[in-house]
């Protein structure tokens, strides 16, 4: 399994490669690759339908740390799986259409292909760490691709906000991973299934949850995380299909089911879910309806049917989740056909807007009829596979292990979804196709081939399971039902129920959300009401946040970093001074050993006199020349010192230097202005006393390191050692040019560097031409 | 004005007729503690720094222009002859066998040098090296202020 | 002596400090300037003091009979002092270089861009 996933990574970057003005023709083709891996799958799918046993393939990639590229497949894998290839299958083909005079179409294949491979990674690994991995690979990618239109501000940043939410998630659940592994010692989900009570009784239990809650509700658009798949819809169509309804948001879902058995049974987790996904998916449903921009409609209406599914999974009993798994494909289908006619229908018109969109089925009769059984399936009108899902839905709601309360609670949100849900559902697949059809769009031409099939294909399989449901439900449905549930189960779906509390709920559902469907008119007005919501809506209050840190950032960076030299330094200084003065005092006790220290004489004392002097005036002066001579009269002085105390070498040198360095300043200083009084008293006192704090720490500093003396092996070697293999008696010379004398050669040319840097400095004049020397 | 021009030919006359003479002595200092420098205070670094303070002198008294010609070769070429002067003095005997940078004399002692070895050219090219840096910085920003 | 020694590292070290504080470019380079001898008595300070006996052998001998100052200080200080001159002359350099170009000494005036990027 490994193979097939590097190679769809491969082959992403491959299809970089092919520049569109030459190629164009050949992305049609591109399709074989998921294709491919669909049918791959494919033979998998006898063994994994036999068994509970799940097909296990090993691969070290990093053992020491137990992160392998470890792939496993089971019911649940393999529905995902085969969702992901085989709606990417249609998706690669239409888009080729789509965006066919797009000149960067083949960057959209790219990270499309990229998507595919992450999503396959991830519900394919058995690691969790690679899973995380291909996580975040899905996240990057599909921020390029809800970003692909790169000149738009808007797309752009719901790419951000889709990033960020998506990225934030990542990060919890990266968390939840890590202690997953912490406390149960393996990243194996195939072990933690083995033991699922290791965690289940761990005190890390409620962290490990919520934590993987917050990477799985971002992903899954869940409340209150919802609000960046309505954003996400600024990419092209074709992604909206894949990605935001029929794969990616369903990423998350897809953590939940994988957990459930691992994870689940505690009411905290079970409770979590259903409200979250209770919450999510009655406020989808109920927004959607008033969007007239059908890609919008779309949208919530995706994240009601996420918030079913998760509501589905926090039920977690066996029928609820079959259901779940029932619902995941079903809304797969219905909802990636209507995005689909939504592109096609987009594409035709240039307006995605139903209150002006009306009568296209003398048009596109072909896509009218896909988009019909499309909108009947949301609808869950019998002979379609929505009805299968949502007589689960409501077996669920009124199943006889609730009390009395729990069943009118669970069953009135359902049914408040599902009236909504439908009419939505007509909103988007009916609508537009009824009525009379505006002059302006008569002119339209039939869409070809590569646009109808895709949607036709999935609505005529919607059409398909409907009626003969032994097809899916032996074969797929069962063995991930049993993957999410644990153990094995006897569910089936079937037609014909009989006339019960069921049938009934449906047929209310249906003409409550027929009569909802005429009652609302598509319109500005309706819109525009719900932008009053905004102002509560999460986004806002994330927004306010972010805008937050960055005044924050803001303030804390201009405080700190001013661009004043002196500030950094005086930081730096303060901090220094602080710290070490700080550890000095409170730990070192001071000693100094008065006995070492050597007495000094009347000349010695009247040199440092002078040194100390000219210090004063170094500072105090505001005459340049005072300063140079003062800087001279110092390193004079310092000379002295190196004469008394056996540093002739050092004598003649800083003699020498300091000669030409005054020779310098004087060569150039003298055509600067004289100093400036920049600063009052009262900041040069300050900076005083930090200075003189500065410099005593430092004097402490010394007088401590006196008090154990220096190694002297080092200089005891090159002092026995200067004349007999370096033949030279003067030591200090011997070191500079024998045994040191790779560093002075460094140091030579450390000099050279100096001298060109100052000649090029000199000579070279900058081209907008300087103010005359 | 002519009294100033006067004036500054005058004041430049004491110091000119010193360097004439301070000069060659202040060289020939120089190449002394350059060459002692292995057995007594000295070395290439100071050598090479006595000897730029006399060009420097002189440069004072007259011009570093007229300093420039005293030389055939401008200052700044002065460096990379010392750069591979020093680096010959390594490769030296890597070229008799030894690893790089090892010490080799002659067998015998020169007079009024002492042991004539890598050191002694080593301490040659870093003479050469200052001479060549301390000369380029101030000509050049004399030339430039 | 070793005392007085290290109050003048102290010293060195707040004046060099005490004048990078200050606006003006030409002081700040003084300062470091400071700083560098500071920190060139901080080492020979370490060495340890040893009065008027230069770590040279005396010709007669070929090898040291007697106390001598410690000469790896002084190789590190001679390295420094004549590095410190080669930083001087490029740092001058680009101080005027700056002062041509923009006309001030003022090391604020040149903080503009740091704003604006």
């Amino acid at each position: 399994m490994l193979l097939p996933i590097i190679v769809t990574f491969l082959l992403a970057f491959l299809m970089l490669l092919l520049k569109p003005q030459k190629f164009l023709r050949f992305f049609k083709f591109i399709c074989v690759v998921p294709l491919l891996l669909f049918l791959y799958l494919l033979t998998y799918l006898p063994s994994v339908y036999q068994g509970t046993k799940s097909i296990f393939f090993k691969n070290e990639w990093i053992p020491s740390l137990g992160i392998s590229l470890d792939f496993k497949i089971d019911g649940l894998s393999m529905l995902f799986g085969l969702m992901i290839t085989g709606i990417g299958t249609l998706i690669y083909l239409y888009a080729a259409e789509y965006l066919k005079r797009d000149e960067n179409i083949h960057r959209f294949y790219c990270y499309l292909t990229l998507f595919m491979g992450a999503m396959l990674g991830v519900v394919l690994s058995d690691n969790l760490i690679t899973l995380f991995v291909f996580w975040e690979l899905t996240s990057i990618s599909s921020f390029f691709l809800i970003g692909y239109n790169t000149d738009q501000e808007a797309s752009r940043k719901s790419a951000m906000w889709a990033l960020g939410l998506t990225g934030l998630g990542g990060f919890f659940m990266l968390a939840s991973f890590a202690l997953i592994g912490i406390v149960a010692g393996t990243y194996s989900l195939n072990e933690l299934l083995a033991y699922p009570d290791v965690l289940l009784n761990n005190q890390y239990y409620y962290i490990i949850i919520f934590l993987l809650f917050a990477g799985a509700f971002t992903k899954s658009a869940q409340f209150p995380f919802h609000f960046w798949l309505p954003g996400a819809m600024k990419a092209p169509t074709p992604v909206s299909a894949y990605l935001h309804s029929a794969t990616m948001v369903k990423a998350g879902i897809y953590i939940l089911a994988r957990f459930s058995p691992i994870l689940g049974g505690d009411t905290v987790w079970n409770d979590t879910l259903m409200i979250v996904g209770g919450i999510t998916m009655v406020m989808g449903a109920v927004l959607s309806v008033f969007h007239k921009d059908m890609k919008g409609l779309l949208a919530y209406s995706t994240i009601s049917a996420l918030g079913i599914i998760v509501f589905l999974i926090g039920i977690g009993t066996e029928t609820s989740l079959y259901a779940a798994c029932t619902f995941i494909l079903v809304h797969a289908l219905y909802k990636a056909t209507l995005f689909l006619i939504t592109g096609i229908v987009d594409h035709a018109t240039h307006t995605r807007d139903l209150s002006v969109l009306r009568g296209l089925r003398k048009v596109m009769p072909v896509i009218a009829i896909a988009g019909f059984i499309a909108a009947l399936s949301s609808a869950g009108i019998p002979f379609t596979f929505g009805f299968l899902s949502k007589e689960l839905i409501y077996g669920v709601s009124t199943d006889g292990i609730w009390t009395q309360e729990t069943v009118f609670v669970l069953t009135g949100i359902a049914l408040l979804t599902n009236i909504f849900l439908t009419s939505s559902g007509f909103l988007a697949g009916i609508r537009p196709f009824f009525g009379k059809l505006p002059k302006e769009f008569e002119k339209i031409k039939k869409p070809n081939f590569y646009l109808w099939f895709p949607p036709v294909l999935l609505s005529a399989l919607t059409l398909l399971f409907g009626i003969v449901p032994s097809i899916i439900d032996q074969s797929i449905l069962k063995s991930a039902t049993i993957s999410v549930l644990g153990t094995s189960t006897q569910m089936y779906l079937s037609l014909w129920h009989g006339f019960n509390l069921v049938l009934l709920l449906s047929a209310i559902t249906i003409v409550l959300g027929i009569l909802l469907y005429l009652v609302i008119k598509p319109s500005s007005r309706n819109e525009s009401r719900l932008k009053g919501l905004d102002d509560f809506s999460p986004q806002t209050i994330l927004t306010s946040i972010a805008l937050g840190i960055r005044w924050f950032a803001f303030r804390y960076t201009r405080f700190f970093h001013n661009g004043y030299l002196r500030v950094y330094i005086m930081f730096i200084v303060i901090f220094f001074t602080g710290i070490v003065g700080y550890k000095l005092f409170a730990d070192v006790p001071l000693r100094v050993n008065t006995e070492d220290l050597s007495a000094f004489r009347i000349y010695e004392f009247t040199v440092f006199v002078i040194t100390i002097i000219a210090i004063y005036f170094i500072t105090s002066t505001t005459s340049r020349l005072t300063s140079i001579a003062a800087l001279g009269v110092i390193g004079y002085s310092i000379c002295l010192i190196f004469v008394f105390y056996g540093a002739p070498d050092l004598a003649m040198t800083q003699f020498a230097i300091d000669t030409l360095t005054v020779v310098l300043f004087v060569l150039v200083l003298f055509k600067l202005p004289p100093f400036l009084k920049f600063t009052n008293k009262k900041i040069q006192f300050r900076d005083g006393v930090i200075s003189v704090c500065f410099g005593i720490l430092i004097s402490l500093i010394t007088l401590q390191a006196l008090v154990s003396p220096a190694d002297k092996s080092v200089s005891k070697f090159y002092a026995d050692n200067a004349y007999i293999l370096a033949k030279g008696k003067n030591v200090v010379n011997v070191i500079l040019v024998d045994f040191r004398g790779f560093d002075t050669m460094i140091e030579t040319i450390v000099l050279s560097i100096a001298a060109v840097g100052v000649y090029s400095i000199l000579k070279y004049k900058t081209q907008d031409g300087e103010k005359s020397e | 004005m002519e009294k100033n021009r006067n004036n500054e030919r005058l004041d430049k006359t004491i110091l000119r007729t010193s360097t004439n003479y301070l000069l060659p002595l202040l060289i020939l200092f120089s190449i002394f503690l350059l060459i002692r420098g292995h057995y007594l205070p000295g070395g290439g670094f100071v050598g090479g720094l006595v000897a730029s303070i006399a060009f420097v002198l002189h440069s004072f008294a007259y011009s570093p222009t007229q300093t420039v010609k005293m030389f055939s070769i401008k200052p700044f070429f002065v460096i990379p002859t010392g750069l591979m002067l020093c680096f010959f003095s390594g490769m030296l005997p890597a070229l008799l066998g030894y690893p790089f940078m090892s010490g080799v004399w002659f067998a015998d002692n020169v007079v009024a040098i002492g042991a004539f070895g890598s050191a002694l050219i080593f301490d040659i090219g870093v003479y050469m090296v200052v001479i060549g840096v301390v000369l380029t910085i101030l000509f050049t920003i004399s030339e430039n202020t | 002596m070793e005392l007085l020694l290290v109050i003048l590292v102290g010293a060195f070290y707040s004046a060099g400090i005490y004048m990078m504080f200050r606006r003006s470019m030409v002081k700040l380079l003084m300062g470091l300037l400071l700083l560098g001898n500071g920190a060139n008595i901080l080492i020979f300070l370490m060495g340890g003091l040893t009065k008027g006996k230069a770590p040279i052998i005396r010709p007669e001998n070929s090898k040291f009979l007697e106390v001598y100052a410690d000469p790896v200080p002084q190789a590190l200080i001679l390295t420094a002092i004549v590095i410190s001159f080669a930083l001087t002359a490029f740092a001058i350099v680009l101080l005027k270089r700056v002062y041509t170009t923009t006309g001030s000494d003022d090391l604020d005036s040149l903080n503009i861009q740091d704003l604006d990027i």
